[in-house]
């Protein structure tokens, strides 16, 4: 992902200083690519940075889910991205220095990917950083799959998630995809709390 | 220009991420809102994967479905993300080498 990352970051045209710079300070997944797509498709620097407030509301409400269950030190809150929060929020037994060891170590390799995918760009085909680019959603399912396992309620609300998205860019297409994104999880995640089983715990997860 | 751009994602990435954290306890919540909290990350994997995995390449969006499905079956017995990662960027690549990419 990270590799992928570089790759493609340098392939936009950012040099590799840039690119490190971006996994260094802004370290948020999802929102570089979003990135590397808007700066492709020609945005001003201030129509990405909204966008990435947008898309990164979603961190917002994984702080206050995490907060929840410990009590971190706010620096660590750098650490919150969609890896850690999922792999924190399905461990039963979190504790601060269980989640800074996970997020330092998605952190280093999250630097060192985008410097080794930034730093050998040009030496890899197209086809393969395309296919790199599938890393991302390999990624996600694989976090995914145990908590289906767990409870069926879970996989039910993540396919509500993915229709919601998928309806929201065919009905709502000026919409940018960080919006889609909110409204998806917002609704679907109400629509589990309803449907759901209410003697199942919220601290089990939140 | 994308210095700005770098700078100012930095901020509006870090400031959400760390208010919750300062507030900290003294944020209480009802139970219904810890309960919806409690499915926020099966909602947002679901929609981070889909649609988004239709357009990992370009005018074939099977391609980024088969790759999904195989990593979804081997992160059925995998312990680890690591494999099914592997093996979905290899199906990727075949595939797109495959049908002439």
């Amino acid at each position: 992902m990270a590799m992928a990352f570089g790759v493609l970051a340098t392939q936009t045209g950012l040099s590799f200083l840039q690119a490190g710079a971006m996994s260094l300070i802004v370290y948020a997944g999802a929102s570089q690519f979003a990135a590397l797509g808007l700066l492709a498709g020609g945005a001003s620097a201030l129509a990405i940075i909204l966008a990435t407030l947008v898309l990164n509301f979603r961190h917002f409400l994984m702080s206050v889910a995490l907060s929840r269950r410990l009590s971190l030190p706010p620096m660590l809150g750098f650490g919150i991205t969609d890896e850690t929060f999922v792999v924190a929020s399905l461990n039963d037994r979190l504790t601060p220095a269980f989640f800074l060891g996970l997020a330092l170590t998605a952190y280093l390799a999250w630097l060192s990917g985008t410097l080794i995918g930034a730093g050998f760009s040009s030496l890899i085909p197209p086809v393969i950083s395309r296919g790199m680019g599938v890393a991302l959603y390999a990624m996600f399912i694989a976090i995914l799959l145990p908590g289906i396992k767990k409870s069926w309620i879970n996989g039910i609300v993540a396919a509500a998630g993915a229709l919601l998205a998928w309806g929201a860019s065919l009905l709502l297409p000026g919409l940018p995809s960080g919006w889609r994104i909110v409204l998806a999880i917002l609704v679907a995640s109400a629509f589990g709390a309803i449907i759901g089983p209410s003697d199942q715990s919220a601290e089990d997860a939140s | 220009m994308i210095w700005v751009m770098i700078v100012g994602m930095c901020i509006v990435t870090f400031v959400p991420r760390i208010i919750p954290l300062i507030l900290g306890r003294d944020l209480l919540l009802p139970s219904w809102i810890r309960r919806w909290l409690s499915f926020f990350p099966y909602a947002a994997l679901g929609s981070l994967i889909f649609p988004g995995i239709l357009s990992v390449v370009e005018g074939k969006p099977w391609i980024g479905v088969a790759a999904g499905a195989c990593a979804a079956l081997l992160a059925l017995k995998a312990r680890n993300a690591i494999f099914p990662v592997l093996a979905a960027i290899a199906v990727a690549v075949g595939l797109q080498l495959l049908t002439g990419a």
